[in-house]
């Protein structure tokens, strides 16, 4: 780990905020891509056979 | 389209229609600010200024949603759409009486607040200046946020969301012109400012207004 | 061969999804080479110490925060202009990853400026329209989730874009004014410019490179999900007919 000197905190909070930001929206984004193409794949199925 | 604006004011001013609504709340805006931020003349002479233009901003924005939304439900909008004005004339007409029963009395009823504010003696006269320049962009503005949400049932919150950040320039620049009438200073930069803000927004977003309604109607 | 060809959604389907992997891997690439350059392998400033490391991620946010809006722009005006669907569907999807990179500018601006002004929060002109930025974002977003017919949504909050547009400019330039009216001569100078040497730089750049990958994949990704989503839709009204 680098020397932060007495701004560590600092550095690690903007990273951090940064990251987890990041993070929930490509979770989110994710999980709807994820949620969409099952649904969409189960309704052409469903037509498919129906 | 004289016709149309008539009709809204008498809709208006009839009982139901809201017209003091404005008004009251701007009252009641006023009289709260002092109980919020202590009765010290002083700290009261600094903000006068800012709290009457954004009581003022919060009372025109009260009565938006009903630019609108009356005769969008009555189908009085379909009649208007298929009326021989063009619609970008329908939503000036509805924003002119929009400000004409809010803006209007607003900047009127300003200088009577001020003195709960001990706004000084110099900041009158370009108070009133500055709404009546001002409050007409807020109408337009106002009238396109309106055009926008017509079609939804709960569109007021929608509405308010969306015009605020559009009456930033007005706001800012209204409030100083107000804020540098009430120090004395030179208020002719924002003053032009102001007045640029109004004209382009009374030149352009009519035509926005027009096609956020042909939208909805569709 | 044209690009409007991609405006047909089984086209930009099938392209989208070739480009897809390259641009995520790429931009995972350029984000941990930037930030772990970044991070790791800089010296500190002379004056900011250790603080100037946030700059790798609140150039990029911030840089990709307008990009987004402009891109919004350029997508809502394409919709209205030759209505394209995908064009539309894009422009949905970009907002909510531009909200995203506004406040993550906001929230590392606000963590450097604690030790650095003396104050989280300023009102200076670009935090207030960085500020101005991040509600227009809201209500664009809130336009799109507020309306059910997804024509008409696309068309109001392609108007609004529009409009909002001149607005956030006129907004940029009064916050300007009304900032300079109220603090004359004082000023809280956010120009990086005159202290970044090649040293900060270099991995500034692989991180903006990083930032604007990241947030193609992800729009990307999103309107996939659009497209998909509009498909789904129209499949359930039709099995609802049949």
């Amino acid at each position: 780990m680098p020397d932060l000197g007495k701004y560590a905190a600092e550095v690690y909070a903007a990273y951090g905020a940064t990251f987890v930001l990041l993070a929930v929206l490509v979770a989110l984004t994710w999980a709807r891509a994820a949620r969409i193409r099952r649904q969409l794949q189960q309704a052409e199925e469903e037509r498919r056979h129906g | 389209m004289i016709r149309l604006v008539l009709r809204d004011l008498a809709l208006a001013v009839r009982a139901g229609g809201g017209f003091g609504l404005g008004l009251a709340f701007f009252l009641i805006v006023v009289v709260l600010v002092p109980f919020a931020v202590g009765p010290e003349t002083a700290r009261l002479t600094a903000i006068a200024p800012g709290i009457l233009w954004l009581g003022a901003l919060l009372a025109c924005l009260l009565s938006l949603d009903r630019i609108f939304a009356l005769d969008y439900e009555d189908g009085t909008l379909d009649l208007l759409a298929c009326a021989p004005i063009p619609l970008e004339g329908v939503a000036v007409a509805k924003a002119l009486a929009h400000w004409l029963t809010t803006g209007l009395p607003l900047t009127l009823a300003a200088p009577v607040l001020g003195i709960f504010l001990n706004l000084p003696a110099g900041g009158f006269g370009w108070l009133v200046v500055s709404l009546a320049l001002g409050t007409p962009a807020l109408s337009v503005i106002g009238a396109f946020g309106a055009a926008l949400t017509v079609g939804l049932r709960r569109g007021g919150l929608l509405l308010s969301l969306l015009v605020l950040p559009l009456y930033v320039p007005t706001l800012i620049f209204g409030a100083e012109v107000a804020r540098r009438g009430a120090e004395g200073l030179a208020v002719q930069g924002p003053l032009l400012l102001l007045a640029g803000v109004t004209a382009g927004a009374l030149a352009l977003l009519p035509f926005a207004a027009a096609a956020a309604l042909r939208i909805n109607l569709r | 061969m044209s690009l409007w060809e991609y405006a047909n959604p089984a086209r930009f389907m099938g392209l989208s999804a070739k480009v897809l992997p390259v641009v995520a891997g790429l931009s995972l690439l350029c984000l941990g080479v930037g930030l772990v350059w970044g991070f790791f392998f800089t010296p500190d400033d002379y004056r900011q110490g250790a603080t100037v490391k946030i700059i790798y991620l609140h150039v990029p946010s911030a840089m990709m925060a307008i990009n987004a809006w402009v891109m919004m722009l350029v997508a809502s005006l394409i919709w209205l202009i030759r209505r394209h669907h995908v064009s539309a569907l894009a422009a949905r999807a970009a907002a909510p990853v531009g909200m995203v990179m506004t406040l993550i500018a906001l929230a590392t601006g606000a963590i450097w400026g604690q030790p650095m002004w003396g104050t989280w929060w300023a009102w200076d002109p670009r935090l207030t329209s960085f500020l101005i930025l991040f509600l227009f974002y809201l209500g664009y977003v809130a336009l799109w989730e507020a309306i059910e017919d997804p024509d008409t949504a696309a068309d109001l909050t392609a108007v609004l874009c529009l409009v909002g547009s001149v607005f956030a400019v006129l907004s940029r330039y009064a916050v300007n004014f009304w900032n300079q009216g109220l603090h004359q001569g004082a000023s809280l100078s956010l120009d990086k410019e005159e202290n970044v040497s090649d040293v900060f730089w270099l991995p500034l750049v692989v991180c903006i490179a990083g930032f604007v990958l990241l947030f193609l994949a992800l729009v990307l990704v999103r309107t996939r999900t659009e497209i998909r989503a509009r498909r789904l839709h129209a499949l359930r009204l039709r099995a609802r007919m049949g």
